[in-house]
């Protein structure tokens, strides 16, 4: 009953912050109404028996990527009340499509529902000795470590691409130039002159 | 009532149709289609989650770390040409962005 009443509060609250994301005027409500719909989705997640991708949801779209949002949209400089200004002229469109989806989905959610006999009537995953986060442990390093690795080959392309696409040098910019430092001569900065007892420089 | 498969599957199938619809409602924003895309991929994992669930199989849970990766990518990289573009043009502004066609 508990259970029940959670995933229909945590369900709402992720729709509605959903919809709020697409709808809301400035674009730093959106990225925190995104930040909500990853919390309540992380919800289901433990609901479903999934703590550990729930977890994992909090960190890296909480904690990565919807703060790279933040700092994007923080950062650039712009009239964003402009770019909304087309929000009605496309809305035609869009609300057809969105409608043609959702009446799709519905339909084959509606008729899996009404199938009997069906595999999804099985109940979800019972608790077992050994935790969620134990049990991936124990696949994704043996059965799916290829899998694994190229996840990890994937992250370290995308992150070598960002860095290559923001990284500009700059002239004028003074920076530390240890080679330079290093190979310096005592003839490039000191220079020796005779003087006269009595006559001082110049 | 019992929360079953098909409970979780309508609220993926909103979060999916909310994504969509917020692609063609913020046609000129280009930082809030990346958002949307995001939506798009979180209702993806919500279904591979929940079927992983229900049919007692983690292969599911597994796949959806795999999106959650390449999600992380993809908004990394697209905030990066982003970051680029804006610096180039001063604008963000999606229709202005044709310079490429043929």
């Amino acid at each position: 009953m508990l259970a029940s009443i959670a995933f229909y509060v945590l369900s709402v609250i992720a729709v509605l912050s959903a919809f709020a994301v697409i709808s809301a005027r400035n674009p730093v409500h959106s990225v925190l109404f995104l930040i909500q719909t990853f919390v309540s989705a992380a919800g289901l997640f433990v609901l479903l028996g999934a703590e550990f991708l729930a977890m994992l949801l909090v960190v890296v779209y909480v904690g990565a990527v919807a703060v790279l949002f933040l700092f994007v949209v923080m950062m650039l400089d712009v009239d964003f009340a402009e770019l909304k200004k087309g929000f009605l002229a496309y809305m035609p469109l869009g609300a057809l499509i969105a409608l043609a989806l959702m009446g799709e989905l519905g339909l084959v959610a509606g008729a899996a529902m009404s199938a009997n006999g069906a595999p999804i009537a099985l109940s979800p995953a019972q608790p077992t000795e050994i935790t969620n986060a134990e049990a991936i442990g124990q696949v994704l390093y043996t059965e799916y470590l290829l899998v694994f690795q190229m996840a990890g080959l994937v992250l370290f392309v995308a992150m070598i691409g960002a860095i290559v696409l923001t990284l500009r040098h700059r002239p004028g910019v003074k920076k530390q130039d240890i080679a330079a430092q290093v190979g310096r001569k005592r003839s490039d900065g000191v220079e020796l002159k005779d003087i006269r007892p009595g006559q001082g420089l110049g | 009532m019992e929360i079953g498969l098909v409970h979780y599957l309508f609220v993926a199938g909103a979060l999916f149709t909310i994504g969509c619809f917020g692609i063609f409602a913020n046609a000129k924003n280009v930082i809030i289609i990346l958002m949307s895309i995001e939506l798009i991929l979180l209702a993806v994992n919500i279904n591979l989650v929940a079927f992983s669930a229900f049919l007692q199989n983690l292969e599911g849970q597994i796949f959806a770390m795999m999106v959650l990766t390449v999600a992380a990518a993809e908004a990394a990289v697209g905030l990066a040409i982003l970051v680029t573009y804006f610096r180039n043009r001063g604008n963000i502004a999606v229709e202005d962005i044709n310079q490429m066609r043929g």
